[in-house]
């Protein structure tokens, strides 16, 4: 078989794009649309906007979480804001800027006519939430409040208080709940989706677990949609959920799907440095913070004073040195890298060298704490929470941890993937945030996808395919169900000596240490030699434990590990290939004298995007070339 | 297109438990409004027999001469009555739902917030109730109080309250009553909404301030008989 | 430091639960409670027993996912603190802790410490939104909102819906949990229209669930992760008093029509 990656992005000129694309859709008739059945999966910002927006157009919608409610779904954890180019501040923001912005935070590796529309679109979702009851941040007259945020120069960020992705995520599962209430969408929490049921080349169900009781089920539909999230567990440790996986696109993409630059794993600069051996998870403290601290380390190498011994001049505030214009406000990439070399110096701060200080002292003086504490006090609170120490007496020490990841299944402009039938929204698709993603833009991308782009686009595709009936006792259906059970008994079957925790944690290290931050191909060839062994290791020694037929955590991990030790490999393989740096893709073998990432436009302007093989066989590699009309890839400067 | 058929709910006092809880409340503040009325009766005892005495007629001839003799005192009782007993009906369906709401017991469940008046209510309400009744058979109908003189308020009363166990019975009932009223009043307030702005602190100090102030009241009584001080 | 546990253990939904204790040694004072039943865990696996099931998910207390009662305080002895977000140094070294399931009625055990609480999800159904179709939203900034009445009501919506409300409450009431609902959208102007039939349909679902009276014992409050205040509840209250005196036909206006 043969892949053809045909992005199907409109012609004309870039502004009118989405509007003419969507004066070409295909409409399904108001009476037909309660015979389609749309099964969605994940009810983060993308699914539950998703799921909602359908069923209030008419669709027959059947909704997929694995959390015990829908609105535990990890958007709820996004703190600082959500872009949108509404020009509140007055201060020369517009779509074409919220694009460029975004295009070039990216470092230009996505597609410019999906950025665009993503910027077009930023409006409206702000419109949405407010009516939806989203409190956001407010100014003295009642007027909507902004702030800034990393990589940008305008004021674009809404934002309530540090809770912004979980008011999102409310509003959005408020709508989805009155969908619900209303029998236009069956919802089905703590159930896991185990793979994709595609039939005649078509997506066209899902089977899943029930995570109470086992029971594994098929459920077919016209058309699939996943808003699975990010893989950034692939490393262990990171700012995600602990439930978070890769296993609803890594079976996807053994089914046929594309899957996009998986090696474009965003590094948050800002998160809790671990504390022990212990740790389950790194805590992210929002990127606002760096609005009003100031990033610095010792000047010198192992300097053990206190941070409030260190005077001034002994200080190096490396961020604001280096990047005079844009200082403490660079991109997630910039401020990441720049922090793992200090602490690579020797001159980190904290427990093990792994830490850089995140300093309010002088915006307190400058502002009171009062201010600070109106800003930051939930912030500052959970810090101090986790770390027994204040952010109003010492400095925050932050270190970098694996926070989003900006690959994922390949789509088209209509947001489906090479499976006909199956889209992908969300973090789930690789489409918009190129090799690296501004912050408060996941939000925006994510509600976009589910409020106003993908209600339209899966109309088109469920007007014009062609869908015979179909029942769970086809023989397609049945074979993929027999296949997912037989992997759950396998797994309880090896009843080996290791716990699936420690195989997790032993790629995660390798994972971090690898393909973390930066990389390079003797480093990667040799992970992709150590996942292969893992990977081995782990079926033949992996203890789960418990029955099938309960609710038993360790087989829903043991499921979703096994997926990761695939992964990994497909997630190096792509690092490897990509013989170029760029955003959060750093390769020490590509950069410039000064340390900054050198792209490749020549040979690496595209998106790599692979096919499945067979578990352990080199995948293929399929390209979509970038093409820009509206902007030139320039060297991204934040000096 | 989906019609959302939900909304067709009707809201009701009776049978949902914030409703039963108005009911609670409200009635509550009508029976409040006696225990107050009737401790500002009561004090009239220091005034000596006479004017006792005569308030007690009074209370028969209140509304003369439009209403006959006893009839106001009538309607006061029969809405005391049936403020008393849906008072007990809202009770009764509050407290079962909650015992229903928790099926198995914690080990162990460490109060934080609440206070001892909060966590008495019902046992001090089912305590309140056996006392009234024992009450009016002694000072209103007389059937338990071996001296009782019909009319003779003043003499009915110290007579009761000479004897030591009536006294020290009526002293724990009252504070029994204090401590309802204390949470109660509050809870009023609370469950009626009537809270704004929010003033949480001091609300419920003035709540603590009248049901002290009340059950010093009605213990002042039958401390002075005991006391010697009415005879 | 070490700890000793007594953890409430249950096969299933019917099954009968018993306390069974733990003794954890070689913890640290800086693990959260969470990771110290991870350690725990991991030490059942490898004597392969069962690990204690738990929910759990972002780890950072903003999910709602984690909840147990750890010496008879729902979510543990610190305040306004999610049990994923406890530490272990809020104990003394060798304390002796009881934990328990969330116990409801409402919220039935389905294995060890997790509970179902698809109740709250159902009172949500039931009204706990704004009917606003997607794309219909006038702009934003098109209705203002008083910055006291948008904080007001982020303070309510601050809400995780993780139930400590309800496991905290002697009565096992709920009521916190959907005043903080219905205070928050009926604070803001978009929540007017919808404002009376959204407080009696949330108020009818949540005794149909099964979940006990509130009796202003203020519990919830104190057990509350976010610190959601009962001024709240007296303002649902209030609400649902006026519904009922407003009668009927306000009521019956409903959810609005057409979705």
């Amino acid at each position: 078989m043969t892949m053809e990656l045909r992005s199907n992005s409109p012609g004309g000129p870039l502004a009118e794009k989405w509007e003419r694309h969507r004066a070409e859709l295909r409409l399904v008739n108001p009476a037909n649309k309660r015979k389609h059945h749309v099964i969605v999966v994940g009810t983060g910002l993308a699914g539950a906007s998703a799921a909602a927006s359908l069923a209030e157009l008419g669709y027959t919608v059947s909704c997929f979480c694995f959390q015990d409610s829908p609105r535990r779904a990890h958007s709820i954890a996004a703190q600082g804001g959500i872009n949108a180019a509404k020009n509140y501040q007055n201060d020369g923001d517009s779509v074409f800027r919220l694009f460029y912005d975004t295009i070039k935070g990216g470092d230009f590796r996505s597609r410019e006519a999906n950025v665009y529309r993503l910027a077009e679109i930023s409006a409206r979702i702000i419109d949405q939430c407010v009516a939806q009851g989203v409190p956001f941040a407010r100014e003295y007259g009642g007027l909507l409040a902004n702030r800034s945020f990393g990589g940008v120069q305008v004021s674009r960020t809404f934002y309530a208080r540090g809770q912004t992705g979980q008011q999102l995520l409310l509003g959005a599962y408020q709508a989805l709940c009155r969908q619900i209430g209303a029998g236009q969408v069956r919802m089905y929490p703590r159930t896991e989706m185990l793979d994709v049921v595609v039939v005649d080349g078509q997506a066209r169900g899902i089977i899943t677990r029930n995570l109470v009781d086992g029971k594994i089920s098929a459920h077919v539909a016209d058309a699939v949609v996943l808003a699975t999230g990010g893989y950034s567990n692939v490393y262990y440790l990171s700012t995600n959920a602990k439930g978070c996986n890769v296993t609803a696109i890594w079976r996807a993409h053994k089914r046929g799907a594309a899957l996009a630059n998986p090696c474009f794993t965003q590094i948050h600069p800002t998160c809790i440095p671990p504390t022990g051996h212990h740790q389950a998870k790194l805590t992210l403290m929002s990127e606002s913070l760096r609005n009003d601290g100031r990033i610095w380390v010792p000047l010198r190498k192992g300097d053990a004073r206190a941070p409030g011994d260190i005077p001034e001049t002994e200080r190096d505030y490396y961020l604001e040195r280096r990047y005079p214009s844009y200082g403490n406000l660079v991109p997630r990439d910039l401020a990441s890298r720049r922090a793992k070399e200090v602490c690579d110096e020797g001159r980190g701060v904290g427990p093990g060298g792994h830490g850089v200080y995140l300093d309010f002292r002088d915006a307190i003086a400058r502002l009171g704490e009062a201010a600070i504490a109106d800003r930051y006090g939930n912030l500052f609170q959970m810090y101090q929470r986790i770390t027994a120490e204040s952010p109003y007496r010492a400095p925050m020490r932050i270190y970098p941890a694996p926070h989003y990841t900006m690959g994922g299944l390949w789509v088209d402009y209509n947001l489906m993937s090479t499976i006909p039938g199956l889209h992908v929204i969300g973090e789930a698709n690789f489409s918009d945030h190129g090799a690296n993603r501004l912050g408060a833009s996941a939000l925006m991308q994510g509600l976009a996808d589910g409020y106003f782009i993908l209600p339209y686009t899966i109309g088109d595709y469920l007007a014009q395919a062609n869908l015979p009936k179909l029942d769970a006792t086809h023989p397609a259906v049945r074979q993929t169900g027999a296949q997912v059970a037989d992997r759950a008994r396998k797994l309880l079957e090896v009843n080996g000596r290791r716990s699936v925790d420690t195989f997790h944690r032993e790629l995660g290290r390798l994972m971090w240490d690898r393909c973390g931050m930066s990389r390079n191909a003797a480093g990667l060839k040799d992970a992709i030699q150590k996942i292969c062994v893992l990977r081995e290791e782990f079926w033949d020694d992996v203890y789960v434990g418990g029955r099938g037929a309960d609710l038993n955590e360790a087989l829903e991990q043991a499921g979703r590990v096994s997926d990761f030790l695939e992964f990994a490999e497909l997630m190096c393989r792509d690092a490897l290939e990509r013989d170029e740096s760029c955003g959060c893709h750093f390769r020490e073998e590509y950069q410039t004298p000064e340390g900054e990432a050198r792209r490749d436009d020549e040979r690496f302007g595209h998106v790599a995007a692979w096919e499945f093989t067979g578990v352990g066989k080199t995948p293929l590699l399929h390209t979509e070339p970038l093409q820009f009309e509206a902007v030139h890839p320039s060297q991204r400067s934040y000096t | 297109m989906a019609t959302l058929s939900a909304g067709t709910t009707r809201p009701s006092l009776t049978r949902s438990l914030v409703g039963k809880k108005v009911v609670m409340a409200v009635t509550g503040g009508i029976l409040f409004l006696f225990v107050v009325g009737h401790l500002l009766g009561n004090l009239k005892v220091f005034q000596g027999p006479e004017h006792f005495n005569a308030y007690a007629e009074g209370l028969r001839t209140v509304g003369a001469p439009f209403f006959g003799r006893g009839w106001v005192l009538w309607i006061v009782r029969s809405v005391l009555l049936a403020s008393l007993f849906a008072h007990i009906w809202a009770a009764v369906g509050v407290t079962r739902a909650s015992w229903r709401a928790r099926p198995v017991a914690y080990h162990r469940l460490d109060p934080v917030e609440t206070t001892y008046a909060a966590r008495t209510m019902r046992w001090g309400g089912v305590i309140i109730f056996v006392y009234v009744v024992y009450h009016l058979l002694d000072l209103t109908f007389g059937r338990l109080n071996p001296s009782f003189v019909p009319g003779d308020v003043y003499h009915n009363l110290v007579a009761s309250f000479q004897r030591w166990p009536v006294s020290v019975a009526y002293i724990a009932a009252v504070v029994v009553v204090g401590l309802h009223c204390y949470h109660g009043l509050w809870s009023a307030l609370q469950t009626l909404g009537l809270n704004r702005p929010p003033t949480v602190a001091w609300r419920r100090r003035v709540a603590g301030g009248i049901a002290a102030a009340i059950t010093a009241g009605y213990i002042a009584i039958p401390a002075a008989v005991l006391g010697g001080v009415l005879r | 430091m070490r700890v000793t546990l007594h953890v409430w253990r249950q096969a299933g939904p019917v099954a009968l639960g018993k306390f069974v204790r733990y003794d954890v040694s070689d913890v640290s004072a800086d693990m959260s409670f969470l990771e110290m039943l991870d350690v725990l865990n991991q030490q059942l696996i490898g004597r392969r027993e069962e690990p204690i099931a738990f929910d759990h998910d972002c780890r950072e207390g903003i999910c709602g996912a984690c909840g147990m009662v750890i010496n008879g305080r729902p979510h543990g002895p610190q305040r306004a603190t999610t049990t994923c977000q406890l530490h272990l140094r809020s104990f003394p070294d060798g304390a002796e802790l009881w934990i328990e399931p969330w116990r409801a009625r409402a919220f039935p055990v389905l294995k060890d410490l997790v509970v179902d609480r698809s109740a709250f999800d159902r009172v949500i159904q039931a009204g706990g939104f704004i009917s606003v179709r997607t794309g219909s939203a006038p702009e934003a900034n098109s209705v203002a909102v008083a910055k006291q009445d948008a904080d007001l009501a982020m303070d309510a919506a601050a809400c995780i819906g993780c139930g400590a409300c309800v496991a905290a409450c002697p009565n096992a009431s709920a009521l916190l949990f959907v005043a903080a609902k219905v205070s928050h959208l009926g604070l803001l102007p978009q929540g007017q229209p919808e404002r009376a039939s959204r407080v009696v349909n949330m108020v009818t679902q949540m005794d149909a669930e099964g979940f006990g009276a509130c009796t202003n014992h203020g519990e919830c409050m104190a057990a509350c992760p976010k610190e959601i205040s009962i001024d709240f509840i007296a303002r649902l209250n209030r609400d649902y008093v006026k519904a009922a005196v407003r009668g009927k036909a306000h009521a019956a206006q409903g959810n609005g029509g057409a979705a």
